[in-house]
């Protein structure tokens, strides 16, 4: 196994950044740490990479205790979320950087940072200042940085938080094709779900310093452990006394065997998709109900604002019983 | 990982576009140049005309004066130990700016609010008073036994008085801008902290220092209040170019007065024009 943490716990003054964290990483594959802001995630990816010292607790990378070992020593390639640049120096030489610490021949560096300018397209930009890149770029060049020293275990943390939705999708994607072809085992820190869905071979959900959950995306989708985790996936709503995702309801306007109705008392148009709200007429469970569907279904259903609307769980939706 | 290639991203750019060119043609405005205009008759009132004045006085007593000036024994001794004394202490500026910048930046301990004010005292301080708390301390009533007036090593120490905030006033806005995370960056590449110092810092603060260095150099040439008081202005030994001048000045010899000032002043460029290039080297290399 390539990483594994036993028993780290990590505290600020009082704060409890990090509880009785057991974790294992497995090698080759791409592992998200997926969590709220201030839970935890972002000091456990630095206490792997030796950024932050545990109070507690070891790290083993590929099977040798690194507890101990510095940063400088951990054979690990970080990524930041703001790049983290070496202004000074051009694009090649900030990649060259990591290999001339480490006192390789002139050819070899050559060698490997053209190689690694083509792996993450920047060839053109080679001789080029950080600052006349776009942040993408910038990214892409802290990639292969990290990527030179031919790390264990790479290491990024909210690599696209910094960058514009469209650059973070195509980045996303080609983080997840570069790891298809490089195979270096591969942590990273977000806070948004989709990116972990869409690109983690696992999550590990984190909150409040715990670790809530450990799987893969489907699992944590399908059978989230905590109401936490069921919330931080994807939306959720409460439907009768389970929790439930809106786009699994059923609507009708028509008079069913129905868990609740009431009318729409709000509608929301968001592209393809209508979120509408159904204030239930149940004295019990009075909270308005969230069901989303797609324009398409709205219109074939046809419904209207203000209609009174019956609701159940659709066919093969999972809930949770709280 | 060799020979690995992955699809093209959809962000991969187009062929790069030519390097950036700066522009010749003037961006100014009506409003951009009337404050232009003001800036360079004002800059010109108060420096260009004045200097161009002293080189006329220089040139005045022709070629023979000005080179008799510079040449005379005492006045070619009282510029050597200026220029010589001057660049000692930028010098010891540079390493012991940098280092108390460092500490103010980069330290928390109690005191550093009072360390911070008491940093700017030789700026505020007038020179004169400067001289003399030099000289109540290190005079010939020094309560420790060190009596420096009249010697060399009281001018470098008043030099060093009043150079010390240069370096550090420049260096520390710097330092604090500096990223916390390009250093981690260059230690999760292997390099140690000696290393990322003086390939990640040190070009960084390259431009700080130098303009703290050349600030520093130019007050240390120029210097005449605190020196008045304990340099004693012994020729060939403890007279300093600020003070020949006076004493020329005194001498009713204008032009010999002028020639001094005017080689005080090629050496203060050439050593700006000298820092900057050797900032700009470190800067580039990394």
């Amino acid at each position: 196994m390539s990483i594994e943490i036993s028993n780290v716990n990590k505290y600020f003054g009082d704060f409890a950044a990090l509880t009785d964290i057991d974790l294992t990483i497995p090698t080759g594959q791409l592992t998200a740490l997926l969590g709220p802001s201030g839970g935890g995630k972002s000091t456990l990816l630095r206490v792997i990479a030796g950024l932050e010292e545990a109070d507690s607790g070891t790290v083993t990378i590929e099977g040798a205790d690194a507890t101990a070992l510095p940063v400088q020593k951990r054979n690990v390639g970080f990524v930041f979320q703001h790049y983290a640049a070496f202004k000074h120096l051009s694009v090649r030489r900030n990649i060259a950087f990591g290999l001339e610490i480490r006192k390789r021949p002139r050819a070899e560096i050559d060698a490997k940072v053209e190689e690694l300018l083509e792996l993450v397209h920047l060839t053109a930009w080679a001789e080029r200042k950080p600052a006349q890149l776009s942040g993408g770029q910038r990214q892409r060049m802290a990639l292969a940085r990290a990527l030179a020293i031919e790390p264990s275990v790479l290491l990024l943390d909210e690599p696209f938080g910094a960058l514009d939705a469209k650059v973070r999708k195509e980045l996303r994607d080609w983080l997840r094709r570069l790891h298809d072809e490089v195979h270096v085992t591969t942590v990273f820190v977000t806070h948004d779900q989709e990116e972990a869905l869409e690109v983690a071979d696992q999550i590990v959900v984190i909150n409040e310093g715990r670790i809530e959950q450990v799987g893969t995306p489907d699992d944590l989708y399908d059978r989230p452990a905590s109401e936490f985790v069921l919330g931080f996936l994807g939306p959720v709503t409460r439907l009768g006394g389970d929790l439930i995702r809106p786009h699994d309801i059923e609507i009708s306007r028509y008079e069913q065997a129905a868990t609740a109705t009431g009318p729409i008392t709000r509608w929301t148009r968001v592209g393809f998709e209508v979120r509408l709200e159904i204030t239930p007429d149940d004295v019990l469970h009075p909270d308005p109900v969230q069901v989303a569907l797609t324009r398409t279904e709205a219109r074939a259903l046809d419904l209207h604002l203000g209609d009174q609307v019956w609701l159940r769980p659709a066919v093969g939706a999972q809930t949770v019983t709280t | 990982m060799n020979g690995i290639t992955t699809a093209r991203p959809d962000a991969a750019p187009a062929a790069p576009s030519r390097p950036r060119r700066r522009a010749r043609r003037s961006t100014l405005t009506r409003a951009s140049g009337v404050g232009l205009g003001l800036a360079v008759v004002w800059f010109s009132l108060l420096v260009l005309i004045p200097l161009a004045a002293v080189v006329i006085a220089a040139a005045e007593g022709g070629w023979d004066t000005f080179v008799g000036t510079i040449t005379d024994g005492d006045t070619a001794a009282a510029i050597r130990l200026t220029v010589v004394e001057a660049a000692l202490v930028t010098v010891v500026n540079v390493v012991m700016g940098t280092v108390i910048a460092w500490v103010l930046v980069r330290d928390t301990f109690p005191g550093k609010r009072v360390l911070e004010v008491v940093i700017d005292l030789p700026f505020a301080l007038p020179t004169i008073v400067a001289g003399l708390v030099l000289l109540s301390l290190y005079g010939p009533d020094s309560p420790v036994g060190v009596n420096l007036v009249n010697s060399r090593q009281g001018i470098f120490l008043a030099l060093l008085f009043v150079t010390l905030p240069f370096v550090v006033r420049t260096v520390q806005p710097v330092l604090l801008e500096l990223d916390a995370d390009v250093e981690e960056a260059a230690a999760s590449l292997g390099a140690s902290r000696a290393t990322t110092f003086r390939r990640i810092i040190l070009p960084a603060l390259a431009p700080a220092i130098t303009a703290g260095a050349s600030l520093a150099f130019a007050r240390a040439i120029s210097e005449f209040g605190s020196l008045v008081l304990i340099a004693g202005n012994q020729p060939r030994n403890t007279e300093v170019a600020s003070l020949k001048i006076l004493k020329y000045i005194e001498g009713d010899q204008q032009a010999a007065a002028a020639s001094v000032a005017v080689l005080l002043l090629l050496v203060a460029v050439l050593v700006i024009v000298a820092l900057d290039l050797i900032s700009r080297r470190v800067a580039a290399r990394g």
